[in-house]
């Protein structure tokens, strides 16, 4: 990654609305070399996508979430990688992790309500064959993410002048 | 009852800070975008702030050494030698205070004598020259210009040197202009220093805040300065420590005995836990080779390069400060007083920047803009500035 990159994902990861203009006078390269940069960012698949970070907890929607463990026998040549598939699939699940310790894939679903929520793990997730057990973890409350703490204040404390 | 008679009259001569009357100003105002503050905004790292949480919930308590925990000093003998190539013993030669402020006024008192004359760059940080009132002395602004990047020309220097003067106040890179120093400018001011048998003060607190490929240079660095000088600098600017009050100096063991003689009597010691998080700060740039003060330091160049961008896209003049916060416009063109401006400005736009000439009278014509601030804030602050400029234009 060259230097250019690196401060384009910095602006971008705290605000991807600014203008090109912008980030091409923050970084001291020209408006035709932010231009290439990010679009060659995205086309390796480094930016995925330019998305708000969002707080449901503060909107009227419903919405609960889980996070479920999952246990799997890994298939021959195919490691875990075709039963992750076979998962990230689903609508309902928003991330999938392999990860090391007492189980194998971490799997965080989101769904309107409880029910439809323990219906997908009931009639979707378990009967998959490789699956060998789930362990279902509802979340309660969220109090950081992606490096934003959600009930933070923000106040600024320092004083308005100072010499 | 009249308290004049009772009141030190030379403190009582010493005009209150210009900062002061517009500070009342800008306060008053709620929803204000403040362009004025003088401190990072970023918090203190959280892992400095657990090292003193964890020495609070330890019970250390106590007052520490009058020269600041060994452990600090030690820290910051290894800091100033890996980064700027000066070496001070932590045992004799390093004062921990309470904030670089404490070392300036104690340094000036350990080294004035009544009617010293003491050459202070202008336009600096406001506290140099009452500082050198209070201690006896009588402070001489050096003029310093745009033209020059408002970098300090030995020529200047020397034009203001008489047989009273005995000490130079060096303060780079400066608050408010974001000048630096290159190692040429130092080696002419080392010159003029060495030929009239001065004594420098270098107040080095925004050392880790320079841009764009210059690197800082210590003045006590360059050949023969380490014996005629007390390096200043503390935690505020580059740690984002500002409200912990820790600061040092560092010199000549025989210089910082006398400091540490007022430094004892006045004030003991600096805080504990600020000295302890302090520790942490140093230890822990030490091990990740500063990566707060990188982080830190990237993000303000950004925020500066969008600043001085601004300005002169508006048409003000604006030399690029490669150091501190500050970014240091020329308002000329628009006819008006650096005062005037930043009243009108702050009535009419709601955007508080620092006049000047608050700090001297070789700041008139200008205004501070501080770029710690977020950048959706400082884009905000200049599109209205820019409507101001073009409305007295």
């Amino acid at each position: 990654m060259t230097k250019l990159e690196a401060s384009l994902l910095d602006i971008l990861k705290e605000d991807c609305r600014i203008p090109l203009e912008k980030m091409a006078v923050m970084t001291g390269a020209s408006l035709e070399e932010v231009a290439s940069a990010i679009e060659d960012l995205e086309n390796r698949k480094i930016i995925l996508r330019y998305s708000p970070m969002i707080n449901w907890d503060r909107t009227d929607r419903e919405r609960v979430e889980a996070m479920i463990e999952v246990r799997v026998t890994p298939q021959r040549d195919m490691g875990f990688d075709a039963i992750a598939r076979r998962i990230y699939r689903f609508d309902e699940v928003k991330s999938v992790y392999l990860m090391s310790g007492s189980y194998d894939l971490l799997v965080l679903v989101e769904a309107r309500t409880l029910k439809e929520l323990a219906a997908f793990v009931a009639s979707k997730l378990s009967p998959l064959e490789t699956v060998t057990g789930t362990a279902t973890s509802f979340v309660l409350k969220r109090y950081k993410e992606e490096g934003v703490i959600f009930e933070t204040d923000d106040a600024d404390h320092r004083l308005v002048i100072s010499p | 009852m009249n308290y004049d008679q009772y009141l030190n009259s030379r403190i009582a001569a010493v005009p209150p800070s210009g900062i002061r009357r517009f500070f009342d100003l800008a306060a008053s105002r709620k929803d204000a975008i403040s362009l004025g503050v003088g401190e990072p905004d970023f918090k203190t790292p959280y892992l400095f702030r657990d090292a003193a949480i964890n020495s609070l919930l330890d019970g250390e308590t106590q007052y520490t050494g009058n020269r600041g925990l060994i452990e600090l000093r030690q820290e910051i003998s290894l800091y100033l030698s890996g980064r700027y190539n000066i070496s001070y013993r932590p045992e004799t030669e390093i004062l921990v205070t309470i904030g670089a402020s404490e070392a300036i006024d104690v340094a000036l008192r350990a080294l004035i004598s009544e009617g010293d004359e003491v050459l202070v760059p202008d336009p600096s940080y406001v506290s140099y020259a009452p500082g050198v009132i209070f201690a006896g002395g009588v402070p001489v602004p050096v003029e310093t210009r745009h033209e020059d990047d408002f970098r300090l020309k030995a020529e200047a220097l020397e034009q203001k040197i008489t047989p009273k003067s005995k000490l130079l106040i060096l303060p780079y890179p400066n608050n408010p202009t974001g000048a630096i120093m290159e190692k040429e400018d130092l080696e002419a001011i080392a010159r003029v220093i060495r030929e009239h048998d001065l004594l420098v003060i270098s107040d080095e607190i925004y050392s880790e805040l320079v841009y764009d490929d210059h690197v800082h240079v210590a003045f006590a660095s360059v050949p023969d300065m380490l014996e005629r000088t007390i390096t200043i600098n503390g935690f505020s600017k580059s740690f984002a420590m500002t409200g912990w009050r820790v600061g040092y100096a560092c010199g000549p063991e025989e210089i910082i005995t006398v400091m540490n003689k007022i430094h004892q009597y006045a004030i003991m010691c600096a805080p504990r836990q600020g000295q302890v998080a302090a520790t942490a700060a140093l230890r822990i740039g030490r091990e990740n080779n500063y990566e707060s003060i990188v982080t830190m330091r990237e993000s303000y160049d950004r925020r500066r390069r969008l600043m001085v961008t601004a300005f002169r896209d508006m048409g003000l003049e604006c030399f690029e400060p490669y150091g501190a916060f500050y970014a240091f416009p020329s308002i000329q063109r628009t006819g008006m007083t650096s005062e005037e401006f930043c009243a009108e400005l702050l009535k009419e736009k709601n955007v508080a920047a620092v006049p000047g000439n608050a700090f001297g009278a070789s700041g008139e014509g200008h205004i501070r803009c501080c770029y710690a601030t977020a950048v959706d804030k400082i884009n905000v602050a200049l599109e209205r500035i820019a409507d101001f400029v073009a409305s007295r234009s």
